[in-house]
This record gives C-alpha cells, structure tokens and sequence, in this order.
C-alpha cells in the first residue's frame, strides 16, 4: 500500500484557524410550505397588487441595470373600473381588442371541448390553459406574425390567435389520419412552422436556449425577426433557463423570455421555484437583462409587455424577461388532480380575476361591447369548436385505434432510412401480418 | 391470465426474511413504498426527495403518507431541475445521508446525466473511497400507457455503459421491495428503473386483452417488514430445457405469456441487476440450452442486450446451436399513436422463439 505517500488525516506542524464551536444554534432545514391545503380558507391578503396605472414605462433603450423595480412590481393596466390607465396602456382600437377578447373565448372553448373529449376517451391526454388565455394571445397580437414562437405545453393561445385552423390541432390531439405528425407525439405537442411555432418538446425549459440560438441567428444574418420564448415558473429551476439567460445576455440577442408564474407546477407550488425569496422577473437582474412584472390577467398589460420587449429586442437593445403573474385555475393536465394537494378555493380567491372578464368588462366600460354581443360570440365560438370538431372526428380519434400507416413509425428519424431501420421496419410489416391484427393499413 | 402466473414461478424468491414480518397484497407502487418507508425507518439517514414527492406522494404515488410520517426535512418537493437533484444527492450523500432521490420519469433524466456519470459514479474512484455518493435514483420507464415519446423511454443501456453505477429493474412487487431495500442500502449510486406499465399488473404483452392486477399474482404478496433481494442475482422465474430467455422489468411477463401461449419449453431468467450482472446464471442456463433469446423494450442498437449478446457469445459460443437472437425496440423514438406497432410483444418474441429453435 501506499499508504505512508498520500496525504493523511494528521495535523501537519502549520498554525491552524480555529475550528470548532462557532455555529449555534443548530441549524435547520427550511423547506418551503405553500399556504393553503385542501380544506383551507385562502386569503390572498398578501399578495400585493399595485393599482393600475401605477409602474413606470422606461424607454426601450435603458440599460438592463436600471429594472430592479420593474421586477418587484406587477405592471398592469385595466383598473378596478375596468378602464385602461397609465404608462402602459397600449391604446388599442377596439377591434383589435375585440379580436383579442374572441381569441381569448376560443381558446377556453377549445380547451373546454378537448378536456371532454380526453375524458370521453377519445385521446390519451390534454392540457388546458384556464386563466392564463391572455398570457398567449396577448403575445401573439403584440408580436409581428414573422417572429419565432418556443413556446412550452400551455400556449395554445398563439396557434388560436395565429390562425392555425383548430382541425389541424385537433388532428393532433386525436393522433388520427388528418395529423401531420403522423401520431407520433403525444397530444398537444404541435409542431406548427407556418405559424412561428416550434415542435414543442416534452422536457422542460428546453425550448430557452433554442430560441436564444434562433434570435442570434437572425441577428447574426441581419435579419428583422425576433424570438420569443415561454415556461412555466417551476421549471426556470432547470439549468436550461439559466444558459438561456446568460448567452442572450452574453450576445443581447434579440429574444423575450416569458415565464408564466401560474403559482402551481403539478403539485409544487411556486416556493419551490425560488418565490419565497424573490420574484422570477428578478431573475433577470442578476442576469444583466431587463426585467418586467406583469398582470398575467390583464390582457392589455401582457399586450405593452410583449410590444415594449419586442422593439426593445428589435433596435438590438437586447433580451428582456417578463414574468406573467397568473393562476393555474384547474390541474396541470387531465393526470391531475388538483384538489389533493391545494385548496379548493384558490382558483376563486386568485386577486387578478379571469383574463377574459376583465377584457370583456374594460370593452363595455368604453361602450365597444355589451352581454348580449359577448353571450352571441360565446355561442359562435362554442360552435365553431363544434365544427371543427365533428371536422376532425371524420380523420378519426385515437381510441378508435390506429390511423397511420404502420411504416411511418420509421419516417424521420433520420432524413435518409440506415440499413438498419429499413431492415427494422419490414420486420415490423412481416409482424403485422403475422399478427392478424386489424390495424394493418388504412 | 391463469396461464401467465403459472409461468412466472412459485418459487418466490426469498432474501433475508428474519426481520420480513407479515405478508400482505401489494402492488408495485405499494411495494416500492413499503421500502422507504422500512429503510426510513431503520436509517434516519435516508432521505426522499423528487418533484412532487412530498405532501402529494409523487405523481404515481410511490412517496404517499412519506412526509406525513417522516416529516419534510426527510421527504421533500423539489424544484424542477433534474441535474440539481441529482447534484444535491450527490451532496448529502457525501455528508453522510442515503438519499432516494425520483426522477419523475426517466426520459427527464438526461439533464442529470452530468451529475450521475462524472459526479456519482466516479466520486469513489477519483477520491480514493474519502467521497462516495450511496444514492438510489428512482425512475419510472418504459411504454406501454401511450405516454408519447417524452414519457415511455428505456434509457438502463446509458448508465449500464458508465463504469461505477448499478442498475437494477425489478419486475413484481416482491422483487421491487427487497431490491429497493438492498439498493438504499448498497454504499455506491443505484439506478432503480421502475417499469411503469406493470406497476398495477403484471402486463403480458395484450394490450388487448383486459387489464390484469397484482392481487393473484404469487409475487403480489410482499412482506410487510424489512427483506433484501442481493443486487447482482437474477431470478430463474421458469424452469426450462429448450432455449434460455434473458428479460427484466416488463417484458419478463410478456415473455412467460409467449412461453405459456406457444408451449416452448423455455427457461426464463428475469435478471433484476444489470449491473452487476448474475453472469454464473445466465451462463449455466445457455450451456443447458445451446439457445439464448434476449428481451427488452429499449431500443436495439448498442443496448443492453448487445452487452448480453457479447457475453453469451464469449462464455458459451460451443455450446451454443443457433445465433444468439435480441428482440427488442425498434430503433427509433417512442411513437403515441403507433405505440403497440413499436413495443416488443408476444408476436415479435414468438417469430424470434421461433426461428432460434428452428436451427
């Protein structure tokens, strides 16, 4: 053994600090507890809500130091008289407001019939976004309809307000004939790029540094577009964000971190992402990019949001992150069940109200809209879903078994077919005919 | 299934049991539970960390009643961020603590992949045994519930690759509990792939056929108390003379199906550890039978059984009376839709049964 030539336990002759009895009391472990529980009254009393109205809007060229406020406030617009007030009131004309108040509906009376048709049976799984409609459509009407969307598992908002014919998404959801995915993803992990909308990936935060990639590319070529990216505020945890974070502020490239703070991730609430302590536009500011807090409620404030961040990117003044304070009103997905680990009276109490109401009620303040105009769209949206989706069923549902032709489980895995999967997929046709099974092609 | 559970042997395997206490039905999430919850007992140093693990009890519910027993600092949420909480378990282990961090699913792992194979399994290496890293990372894999390919993967043959850390993949509630207990225990880093389309049942492959549960299968009665299944030593779950079939996880049910279907006299072995792998089974069942047929649901190329396929070939090649045959996978992502046109079942198994016997 070498025992005697490696470095020992024994104390050499060196003077040494002193080292023993200086921490007391113990320690502790914190870790952290949300409010409420199933059972609990909720109080939202310590959320602070600033009046509207009330942030400052710096210039679009301020140097990202200059945010530390913008990131512990909450931007927003429409007031508790339903009107749009302060420095970032995006002066919208109505219809525009209008468009964005019908996306909005669409969206909910999407996901309202998705959800059903998943607990029908009718495919695997869905994921709703309840509450958060403005944090996506919003977005997509302050971005130019060329920039690039990564966008995660709950901004279905962009393709509604983009005009992705919902067939096409429904196509997906039901994995069936009309899907150009070929079923090969799970439901409503789109891939959409006649929309600006990347293939959307099941792991968390991966689509950050893609869009930062996707941005220094455009900057690199002297292009005009601009990238925009979402996550959720449990998963700006993962290391992905943090590189993301730091090359767009390495190459100011010309990107929109969105991190949609809905307070729950699956069962985690928001403390486990870091919000005891501080507040995920904060982020940002250690980062050297500018930061902005903003009503993820308020369909108008996520609309200055996005338009300020987007000419900040697009005059090359660099990234800017923005924090889209909202409630996951229902379950992550339909795995979920929400009333095992939350009160049930959060979604009621959240402070912000529901995106769509206020929209709706800030239209009527001014005299652009009224409840008969909002009940006839509501029942124009509800059948334009229905169509849609009587349209999509004639391409078939996946619990009806298999629409795609068997081969194309080998298409795109790589542009051109290896010996060995060409080898692979004939085994798998000999199978089928081996099998006698009804799902040979169709 | 009557036929399924004649096949899959009587013989429960049978550890340590002096401490095993009363037997009662679990299924293998319950199992998987029962075996914190007894090293959490006996070992105030093992720790339950993951997403959503704490007060909701883990998105399968593995972890449920934990905290509430144990309390947070010993069974805790995390945040979303798999190579922090791998590095962190890395960190506690060194401390001193026995960490049973989950991975939600193991197609989340990649992201810890730094952690796991620089970090955990070289910590004992590069530090001389003054560091080791005695964690037993928790993973749901496999296919089979139309998860889509973010939630049906078979990652084993990444970390069997990387020299320092075990892999072990049981296949029934029994065996998921005493291997787990021997996992925690085992002073190195465990990788512990929980196949989870036979969490609930022993699934034989018909994904047509109605759903089986644990409550008759023999080894669905799991004693309460603390068992250890030695890591490294597969299971011969049948008997056979015709050909050897090596499996583990899921597929070693589908396998006693076929076997059961077809009436081929065939020898089982569930080998439960990868790494360390029982060769002294494997190799006196081959050299019984001259035929090897190896199972898995992973991908096939430069997967496990390529590993398997080597080592029969270079233990048993004079005795062997046909090619060493793999069933697996196919080499491509894990479809949705297409799900069971990808999984390995009874028909790919049984053309392979086939053709290994007709030589």
């Amino acid at each position: 053994m070498m025992e005697s030539d490696v470095a020992s336990d024994a104390p050499t002759n060196l003077p040494r600090p002193d080292v023993s009895g200086h921490n007391m009391p113990r320690l502790s472990l914190h870790v952290p507890e949300p409010k409420f529980r199933p059972g609990d009254a909720v109080d939202f009393a310590d959320v602070e809500v600033p009046p509207a109205g009330s942030v400052r809007r710096p210039d679009t060229a301020e140097a990202a130091s200059q945010f530390t406020d913008l990131a512990y406030t909450l931007v927003r617009v429409l007031d508790e008289q339903n009107q749009a007030v302060g420095p970032w009131n995006p002066q919208l004309s109505p219809d525009k407001m209008r468009r964005m108040l019908r996306h909005m509906a669409t969206v909910r009376a999407f996901d309202e019939r998705m959800f059903r048709a998943q607990r029908q049976g009718k495919t695997s799984f869905y994921m709703k976004s309840l509450g958060e409609e403005a944090v996506a459509v919003s977005a997509a009407h302050a971005l130019d309809a060329e920039d690039m969307c990564f966008p995660s598992y709950r901004q279905q908002g962009l393709l509604i307000a983009r005009g992705c014919p919902m067939v096409d998404m429904m196509n997906q959801i039901y994995s069936n004939k009309g899907d150009k995915l070929q079923g090969k993803q799970l439901p409503i992990m789109y891939s959409e790029k006649r929309f600006g909308f990347f293939s959307i990936s099941g792991n968390l935060t991966t689509q950050y540094p893609q869009a930062v990639g996707w941005a220094m590319a455009s900057a690199s070529r002297g292009d005009t577009k601009i990238a925009a990216t979402w996550c959720g505020e449990g998963s700006t945890a993962e290391g992905d964000f943090h590189s993301a974070l730091t090359f767009a502020t390495v190459y100011r490239a010309p990107v929109i971190f969105n991190v949609v703070n809905n307070q729950w991730a699956i069962s985690s609430f928001s403390g486990f992402a870091g919000a005891e302590a501080t507040t995920f536009a904060a982020r940002a500011v250690g980062y050297g990019i500018a930061g902005l807090r903003v009503d993820g409620n308020d369909a108008l404030a996520v609309y200055a949001a996005a338009a300020w961040a987007a000419e900040r990117a697009r005059t090359n003044a660099g990234p800017t992150l923005i924090e889209h304070f909202t409630y996951r009103t229902e379950g992550h997905s339909t795995s979920d069940d929400p009333t095992q680990y939350r009160s049930a009276g959060e979604p009621t109490a959240w402070p912000l109200g529901d995106p769509i109401t206020r929209l709706k009620d800030h239209l009527v303040a001014i005299g652009e809209w009224d409840d008969e105009r909002q009940a006839a769209m509501d029942r124009e949206v509800a059948e334009e879903v229905k169509a849609a989706q009587k349209e999509a069923e004639k391409n078939g549902i996946l619990g009806h078994g298999l629409h795609q032709p068997l081969d194309t489980l080998f298409d795109g895995v790589f542009e051109d077919m290896p010996w060995h999967l060409q080898e692979q997929r004939q085994q798998m046709i000999d199978e089928e005919e081996a099998s006698g099974r009804p799902w040979a092609r169709k | 299934m009557a036929d399924t559970e004649s096949a899959v042997s009587e013989q429960v395997p049978q550890g340590n049991t002096d401490q095993a206490g009363d037997t009662t039905r679990m299924n293998m999430i319950q199992a998987i539970n029962s075996a914190m919850d007894v090293m959490m007992a006996r070992d105030a140093g093992v720790v339950v960390m993951g997403e959503d693990v704490g007060y909701f009890g883990g998105v399968f519910r593995a972890t449920a009643g934990l905290q509430k027993k144990y309390g947070k600092t010993r069974v805790f949420d995390t945040p979303i961020t798999e190579c922090g909480i791998i590095g962190v378990a890395v960190g506690m282990g060194a401390y001193g603590l026995r960490p049973v961090p989950e991975i939600q699913f193991a197609d989340y792992i990649y992201p810890a992949l730094d952690q796991l194979v620089s970090e955990a399994a070289r910590l004992r290496y590069r530090s001389s045994g003054e560091f080791t890293a005695p964690i037993t990372v928790r993973s749901p894999f496999g296919g089979g519930i139309f998860g889509g390919q973010t939630h049906s993967q078979s990652p084993e043959g990444l970390f069997t690759h990387m020299s320092g850390i075990k892999t072990v993949i049981p296949s029934t509630p029994y065996d998921a509990k005493g291997l787990l207990i021997a996992a925690i225990e085992d002073n190195d880093p465990t990788i512990f792939f929980e196949p989870k389309r036979i969490y609930n049942g022993p699934f034989n492959g018909h994904w047509d056929r109605p759903a089986e549960n644990w409550s008759k299968h023999p080894a669905g009665a799991v004693p309460e108390g603390y068992y250890k299944i030695p890591l490294g030593k597969a299971n011969v779950v049948r008997e056979g003379e015709a050909v050897t079939m090596l499996a583990y996880g899921t597929m070693v049910h589908v396998c006693a199906q076929v076997v059961a279907d077809t009436g081929v006299d065939a020898e089982i072995i569930d080998l439960r550890t990868l790494v360390p792998l029982d060769i002294e089974t494997i190799e006196a069942s081959v050299k019984k039978t001259g035929r090897c047929l190896i199972v898995h649901e992973a991908t096939r190329t430069a997967g496990f059984g390529a590993e398997l396929s080597a080592l029969v070939q270079e233990r048993c090649f004079y005795h062997l009376e046909a090619p060493v045959e793999r069933v697996t996978g196919f080499d491509t992502p894990y479809p949705h839709s297409l799900e069971w046109a990808y999984f390995p079942g009874p028909v790919r198994i049984g053309q392979a049964l086939k053709k290994i016997l007709k030589d």
